[in-house]
């Protein structure tokens, strides 16, 4: 259904795609990060695409999995038009930035600063980049693989003889 | 504070006066409900008409944590949120008890995570424990009454002496 979206896509940036494919009618597209505010804005403002609901913004971490290790998850869907797509854009560990979304769909400011909070990917250009559910002072991003699972981090002091 | 009962010594009047206070305090129990999750749902229908809470004396929910003298901690408590649940419990006068309901307040539940307190006794002490995901309503009267017996076999100084 959204086949229209990514020949749009696939026209208008060639050099931006690194990969489509489609799973039982819904399609994805992997992105470079190079562009992704343009992209973005065109599936925005372009008349035939009209993007105008940001669905969900999300992140998979892929620790000894698949490199680059982070994949920044986009979900957008056209109100008018009834488009539905998704796009991938892979990030480095090293160098887990992406161009805040912030500009295009004011929706997604809590969303990235969820995925600040909880798997440390930087947006560039966010307003108000701070976590959004962790307390200040929170150490690490709890949500990446690498992260501790008996961690705890508590903001009270125990009883006596109690531990976490 | 709290009445000197040892100058009473095992007197009959001392026995009679703290089995009646006790039985005045275990009847009128002012709840603050801490509710913070899905348990709260359980919480309501016990303390509406079907199963009607106030039969046991603990009719009024009061959400001044200096009116209340029982604590309910309904539902999961997160790292963040504890430095509150503490602040509450440190503002409610003495006598005062708390009922941890529910698998998530006692235990943290199956949220063996970085953001959940692992049990509210980790942080302050807990008189009852209601088992349950969530408890019926009929668990939470059973923990009602339990504390009553709780508060019933009370000596008087028992909380301000510690």
């Amino acid at each position: 259904m959204s086949q229209y979206v990514v020949q749009r896509l696939t026209e208008r940036f060639p050099d931006q795609i690194l990969e489509t494919h489609a799973f039982r009618g819904d399609d994805t597209v992997v992105l470079k990060r190079d562009k992704l505010l343009e992209v973005l804005r065109f599936l925005k403002e372009d008349a035939g695409l009209n993007f105008d609901l940001p669905v969900d913004l999300t992140v998979v971490d892929w620790w000894r999995k698949k490199e680059p290790r982070f994949e920044v998850v986009y979900h957008l869907y056209s109100l008018g038009k009834g488009h539905r797509i998704r796009l991938k854009v892979p990030v480095d560990e090293d160098d887990a930035v992406v161009p805040s979304s912030r500009a295009v769909w004011a929706g997604f400011d809590w969303y990235e600063r969820e995925a600040w909070d909880l798997y440390g990917i930087r947006f560039e250009g966010h307003p108000n980049h701070t976590r959004i559910l962790l307390w200040e002072g929170f150490e690490g991003h709890p949500l990446r693989k690498d992260y501790p699972i008996t961690k705890r981090q508590p903001l009270t002091a125990l009883l006596d003889g109690k531990q976490e | 504070m709290g009445l000197d009962t040892t100058s009473m010594g095992g007197s009959f009047v001392g026995t009679k006066l703290t089995e009646a206070i006790n039985w005045a305090r275990k009847y009128s129990l002012f709840q603050y409900p801490f509710v913070t999750a899905c348990c709260g749902m359980e919480f309501m229908a016990t303390a509406c008409s079907h199963y009607d809470i106030s039969r046991f004396g603990a009719e009024i929910p009061r959400f001044s944590p200096r009116q209340a003298d029982l604590l309910f901690v309904v539902g999961t408590v997160s790292h963040k949120l504890a430095p509150v649940l503490k602040k509450v419990y440190e503002q409610m006068c003495d006598p005062k008890w708390v009922v941890s309901f529910g698998a998530c307040a006692s235990s943290g539940g199956f949220y063996d995570n970085y953001c959940t307190v692992q049990g509210i006794d980790t942080i302050i002490p807990v008189d009852v424990y209601i088992p349950g995901c969530p408890p019926r309503p009929e668990a939470v009267l059973d923990a009602l009454m339990l504390l009553q017996e709780k508060i019933q076999n009370a000596q008087l100084d028992r909380r301000s002496v510690g």
